[in-house]
């Protein structure tokens, strides 16, 4: 018996594999099943972004933040030009604020949706859920294929406003779309949240604690889920977030079934938000009155804004030109990531795909 | 003379249940295409033939016309006979099928027990596919279907045992024959076992939520993830012609084998065998997927106790009958 022993396994996940959500490479180090440490390696989607920002002018960026987290590049081109609109101290119009708002949670709704879909799928619930999801991120994205003319990479707001105004009778649309998906989110509830084998693979999985999380600089639903209370639309309120009532969903625990929870919530809180956008949404011009090219005075500015995966955040610096001087991007998933290999030391293979998946990361904005 | 004669009838029977076998894998891969599309609000297959038809002809061709790829640190041995352990087990496994009154291809005397043996052959393919691939996620992939299949057989069989009980013969036709009266599935004391087969044969031919050893969502394919070609297509059909028998078995232990009213008992067998593989893949393609140590505990701390006082107290009404 003396020969027989065993010894470590060290498997690569990816950067080929379908569960990492992108170019992700996990060095797994297993004894058996049950993973002894994780190395998360990114870089596979790195295309220097922030220096190329550098010699674009600042209409011309706008492009690219669409191309960080493709999901929701809605909000991230929200976030980019409210950033430099602070650098120009610029204000917009009451209708640009509120089409941002109902525009930018509709994307949030997308955003989760896949969210939510993709974890179903990571847990082994072969493609059904995420076919649900996609049916219904589907109204959504022909919501914004009607509003400017494209389905993933929107480049819709500008600097001082939006490109287009919402088309005619768009709110009945949306109002219409509100009506559908509230049914749907409680069949999500029916088909996964309260689903026996669904609780026990996600309940108490991932074990993510209030300290550890503000400590990572963990954001959005991953870090509500943990039961900290934080959201820049209700605590920093930018836009007409002020004027809005909504709740802010939190877990208990911070395991792996309270962010996905979170992310359930939040969406009925966003169609509440668009209900009440849309209810008041005030007349007049949305679009852009400020030309395309501006020199900021020099100086500095830095605008972060609730993205639907955490704290999305552009630092811009003017030298006075027509470029920024330096564009810093903070993005959410980068910490997210971060607290990874924290929370699966000595769990299983197959609970690392389910933290992962309940992490809800994406690789456009990490390697930026 | 008598023996050649007998050899030509052995000949033509085993070409017929080859033929069965291909035909039913077949269709049964694009039925389950077909279910999961309507599940999943899709269409599946279309272009081919009506409604995609012809798509399992067309697969099949092209995974015949395919490279044989072999990754180059195989096990040589291991590699090349795991698709034939996987195949042929399940399709020795028709031979005491039966299909009608007199449609059996052997009628043995101790069928059931045969089936016992024979059903569990295919896991030492599928540890060999693991072992002789030469790559980890197959080797995970082998590791889990062995431990999962084992841990699985116990329940399966002493279930089965429950029926032979009250049928008093290890033959597939008295079986079929004692439940002329009433299907084992009304039983009181057969009820449970009917449950606890289903829940285990899930198990065993590695449908989810029990689909542990390919698991794509982590181990990418699991046990063939090196396969292609012919070779892939031999686990396909095993998995398809297993899926099959389950279900067939189920349906000859608990729901009154080929017995029914008006139609033909060869349209019965099969309305019933293929309703049962309609569930299995209802099941498949709307729940998630259980972990391993979970999928372990349930097989030995709930299904095998369980299964034990099931078979306790159905001796116990037995004897008081």
């Amino acid at each position: 018996m003396k020969d027989i022993y065993t010894e470590e396994f060290l498997i690569n996940v990816g950067p080929q594999h379908p569960s990492t959500h992108g170019v992700l490479s996990l060095e797994l180090r297993l004894d058996g099943e049950i993973v002894i440490d994780c190395v998360p390696h990114i870089g596979y989607l790195h295309r220097s972004f922030e220096k190329l920002a550098e010699n674009r002018t600042y209409t011309q960026f706008i492009l690219f933040t669409d191309r960080l987290d493709y999901i929701a590049s809605m909000n991230n081109n929200l976030a980019y030009v409210m950033a430099v609109e602070k650098l120009l101290k610029l204000e917009i119009s009451e209708r640009a604020k509120y089409i941002r708002v109902i525009i930018a949670e509709l994307n949030r709704i997308a955003s989760h949706l896949l969210a939510i879909g993709t974890f179903a799928q990571d847990l082994g619930a072969f493609a059904t859920p995420l076919f649900y999801c996609f049916r219904d991120r589907e109204k959504i994205v022909d919501i914004f294929d009607e509003t400017c003319g494209s389905r993933l990479t929107y480049n819709y707001m500008r600097i001082g406003g939006v490109q287009f105004d919402l088309p005619k009778g768009m709110d009945r649309k949306i109002r219409e779309f509100i009506a559908y998906m509230r049914p749907k989110l409680d069949d999500y509830d029916w088909l996964l949240t309260h689903n026996s084998i669904f609780l026990v693979r996600s309940k108490g999985i991932g074990v993510l604690i209030k300290d550890a999380a503000i400590n990572y600089s963990v954001t959005g639903p991953n870090l509500r889920g943990s039961g900290v209370k934080w959201d820049l639309r209700k605590d920093e309120p930018y836009l007409a977030y002020d004027k809005f009532e909504f709740d802010v969903p939190t877990g208990e625990n911070g395991d792996a079934w309270d962010r996905y929870k979170v992310r359930i919530e939040e969406m009925r809180q966003s169609l509440r938000i668009i209900e009440q956008a849309l209810g008041a949404l005030p007349e007049g011009d949305p679009t852009s009155k400020v030309g395309r090219i501006y020199k900021p005075a020099p100086g500095e500015a830095y605008m972060r804004t609730e993205n639907p995966r955490g704290e999305l955040g552009f630092y811009i610096v003017s030298d006075g030109s027509v470029c920024p001087y330096r564009l810093k991007i903070r993005a959410p998933s980068f910490s997210n990531l971060a607290v990874l290999p924290e929370l699966i030391r000595g769990l299983k293979v197959a609970d690392l795909i389910c933290v992962l998946g309940s992490l809800d990361i994406l690789m456009g904005e990490i390697d930026r | 003379m008598i023996t050649f004669l007998n050899l030509i009838f052995m000949a033509a029977v085993s070409a017929a249940v080859l033929a069965f076998v291909a035909a039913s894998a077949m269709f049964l891969i694009w039925w389950e295409r077909k279910v999961s599309a309507h599940i999943q609000t899709r269409f599946g297959p279309m272009r081919v033939g009506w409604h995609g038809a012809l798509q399992s002809i067309a697969d099949a061709i092209k995974l015949l016309l395919k490279e044989d790829i072999a990754p180059s640190g195989r096990d040589k041995l291991s590699w090349w006979l795991a698709p034939f352990f996987v195949v042929v087990p399940s399709i020795m496994a028709f031979a005491v099928i039966p299909f009608g009154r007199r449609l059996i291809p052997a009628d043995l005397n101790m069928g059931i027990l045969y089936l016992m043996a024979i059903t569990s052959v295919g896991v030492i393919g599928i540890f060999m596919a693991g072992w002789g691939s030469d790559n980890k996620y197959s080797l995970l992939g082998g590791m889990r279907a062995a431990a999962q299949i084992i841990s699985y057989e116990l329940p399966l069989i002493l279930s089965m045992i429950t029926v032979v009980m009250y049928a008093n013969s290890l033959s597939m036709q008295r079986i079929v024959e004692a439940q002329s009266g009433c299907w084992n599935v009304f039983h009181p004391s057969l009820a449970l076992a009917c449950l606890i087969y289903i829940i285990s044969a899930t198990a065993e031919v590695n449908r989810a939520p029990f689909d542990i050893p390919e698991a794509e969502s982590e181990l990418v394919a699991g046990f063939h993830t090196e396969y292609s070609g012919m070779k892939f297509a031999m686990f396909f059909i095993g998995e398809y012609t297993n899926l099959f028998i389950v279900s067939a078995i189920a349906v000859t232990l608990f729901f009154g084998g080929w017995q029914g009213p008006f139609l033909p008992p060869v349209l019965w067998f099969l309305i019933k065998t293929y309703g049962i593989v309609f569930i299995l893949m209802w099941v498949r393609w709307t729940f998630p997927r259980l972990r391993v140590d979970q999928l372990m505990a349930f097989s030995w701390k709930v299904l095998t106790p369980v299964s034990f006082v099931n078979l306790a107290a159905a001796g116990l009404l037995l004897l008081r009958r």
